[in-house]
């Protein structure tokens, strides 16, 4: 985990474009699927990163989405978890109780991406308040699934457009989604290592298990780990062999714009 | 089988004193939204309104509005457009749910407006996750006590929900030890409404594509309105019995009610209105505005039908869906 896989990646020349915070997350995060085989993903980023992927470094990706759909094979790029173009033609469709209760909780899933509004150290995250729960200055949407996606899937990857003091801080203002440490310590034994990656516009944060916090382990080119510490709020574990993420190659450009989201639906 | 023989172990909730003549052809059940919402959701019900996304019953969402409903509890998994407009015309009291956003395309400006500064009103809010529902309507259907579930361990949504509590299991676990989890109680609506693509006057329902929770949700309830795209003759049905998801035993009221789940989708018959997500967070924003769309296309509408009318045929025309036909399956049958 020490030794981010960036570090080795043959370097192509970047597309004459300027790269994108999307293109940019989305492309980071399909590297680390590879060898993934089934992923649970909402849409946004994790369509795009799945779905390029699915191109380049794990072709025999499966993904599972929140609606119940597996094995989609969308003839345009789904606008929503549970646009019709992800059923019609798809290898599987479930209901709830399959899906969460079998599917998710028996164990099946390889990696879950999840979002949240705050992350703390170890992984825990908060989707429901900034604020008081009680009368909070912003409602937000709340678990969805994220409670069990974070339970049940072998490791967690989390993508978040922002990195600074308000996202990545000391005290979250409420737990919605924990990470196992906090479970363990409440006598519940979680099944999985909970969030394993953070990809964000500042480089990439690992962590590889229960009694872990998450370290930096690479920086974008023209980040500095001193600049990530600022924007993290908490004392910031740095790996001792922290490393340059590799920009995105012309290939990995040209699929996620030509093949993957041509459309910009997401690339915006 | 009848509907009473059924719920008979039911002890959560009074059974309605809504008579109903359950004829052989069912002609007893098939029934007008307004009828059906006038027999089945009163003042200070619960009512949970299911549909995963796919099949929202926004319908009967906006029939409730018209007839002024007060004091609800609303269950629903996903309270999104439908359940933010009932919260506008002051139906809801209290929202039991596990995502409270308008999809992923913005904000419910009136469930935020009540829940951050009880602008106009409070409103209780139970907050759970999707298995958390999941499981409430398992145990809902089943008359069971709870259902047990590995989630919420270390997170502060059982210090604002006291009904998410810990158990230590009879069975010794793997390691020998009794392990600890969560449970959820049941939850017993007095009514539950569903959309669906067809049914037959009986009540036998069929849905494909996404399934959701909704056949849970009709047998964790007292009574059930089935929504329909349209009502197909029982062979129809007969001609493929694995497509039904709620048989008509479990059925009080089936409402013809086509492009009923608008803004949602049905799948084969209409695509979702994307566009009118994206409107509402800035719709819902102004309470003025959501006011004004209230009174244009709720309460200025008799009825569904009418709105459907108000919307125009050329705007249907850019929700309409190409064919994608199963395979059909052979059943066989004995020579």
């Amino acid at each position: 985990m020490n030794a981010p896989q960036e570090k080795g990646r043959e370097m192509t020349p970047t597309a004459p474009r300027t790269v994108t915070s999307s293109e940019l997350l989305s492309v980071v995060a399909s590297r680390e699927l590879a060898s993934r085989r089934t992923v649970f993903a909402g849409i946004g980023l994790p369509t795009l990163a799945t779905e390029l992927a699915r191109l380049t470094v794990a072709p025999q990706i499966e993904v599972v989405y929140e609606s119940g759909v597996c094995g989609a094979h969308p003839s345009h790029l789904p606008e929503t978890i549970a646009d019709a173009v992800l059923i019609s033609g798809a290898e599987a469709v479930l209901s709830m109780p399959a899906l969460f209760g079998c599917v998710l909780q028996g164990g099946h899933i390889d990696v879950g991406f999840l979002g949240a509004a705050q992350i703390d150290r170890w992984g825990n995250l908060n989707t429901s308040v900034i604020g008081d729960w009680e009368s909070p200055t912003v409602r937000l949407p709340g678990s969805g699934g994220a409670v069990e996606v974070m339970a049940n899937s072998h490791e967690v990857f989390v993508v978040m457009r922002r990195h600074d003091l308000r996202s990545f801080t000391g005290t979250l203002d409420f737990c919605t989604t924990p990470g196992p440490d906090r479970a363990l310590a409440e006598g519940i034994r979680p099944l999985g290592a909970g969030v394993t990656r953070v990809i964000t516009e500042l480089g990439i944060l690992a962590r590889a298990g229960v009694g872990e916090e998450l370290t930096l382990i690479a920086v974008h080119p023209g980040v500095t780990v001193e600049q990530v510490r600022e924007a993290t709020g908490w004392d910031l574990k740095v790996s001792d062999t922290v490393g340059t993420v590799a920009p995105p190659t012309g290939a990995e450009l040209r699929l996620l714009r030509e093949d993957v989201d041509p459309g910009r639906v997401y690339l915006r | 089988m009848t509907t009473d023989t059924v719920r008979a172990t039911s002890t959560h909730s009074p059974r309605s004193t809504v008579e109903r003549t359950d004829t052989a052809d069912g002609a007893g059940k098939v029934m007008s939204m307004k009828e059906a919402v006038a027999a089945f959701v009163h003042d200070g019900a619960t009512v949970s309104l299911e549909g995963f996304t796919h099949l929202v019953p926004t319908a009967a969402g906006h029939e409730i509005i018209r007839q002024g409903r007060k004091d609800l509890t609303v269950v629903r998994m996903t309270a999104d457009i439908v359940v933010d407009q009932m919260l506008a015309a002051g139906c809801v009291s209290r929202l039991v749910s596990s995502f409270v956003g308008n999809s992923s395309a913005g904000s419910l400006g009136e469930l935020r407006r009540r829940i951050e500064r009880a602008d106009p009103a409070p409103l209780f809010f139970e907050e759970y996750s999707h298995y958390g529902m999941v499981c409430r309507y398992l145990a809902g259907s089943q008359r069971l006590p709870f259902y047990p579930l590995r989630s919420y361990g270390g997170s502060d949504l059982p210090s604002v929900n006291s009904d998410l509590r810990k158990v230590t299991s009879p069975y010794p676990g793997p390691g020998g030890e009794q392990e600890q989890i969560y449970v959820v109680p049941p939850v017993n609506p007095d009514v539950t409404i569903i959309h669906a693509q067809r049914a037959d006057r009986r009540g036998n329902t069929q849905i494909w594509g996404l399934t959701g929770i909704q056949a849970e949700a009709v047998y964790a309830a007292d009574k059930a309105i089935v929504v329909v795209e349209e009502v197909v003759g029982g062979e129809v049905v007969r001609s493929d019995p694995n497509r039904t998801l709620v048989p008509s035993h479990a059925v009080d009221a089936v409402v013809v009610c086509p492009r009923g789940a608008h803004p949602s989708f049905a799948q084969g018959y209409y695509d979702r209105d994307n566009a009118f997500y994206r409107a509402w967070s800035h719709i819902s924003k102004d309470p003025e505005r959501l006011r004004a769309w209230l009174d244009e296309w709720v309460y200025a509408t008799a009825d569904h039908a009418e709105y459907v009318d108000k919307l125009g045929e050329d705007f249907w025309a850019g929700l309409a869906v190409g064919e994608a036909l199963s395979e059909p399956v052979n059943y066989g049958r004995r020579m």
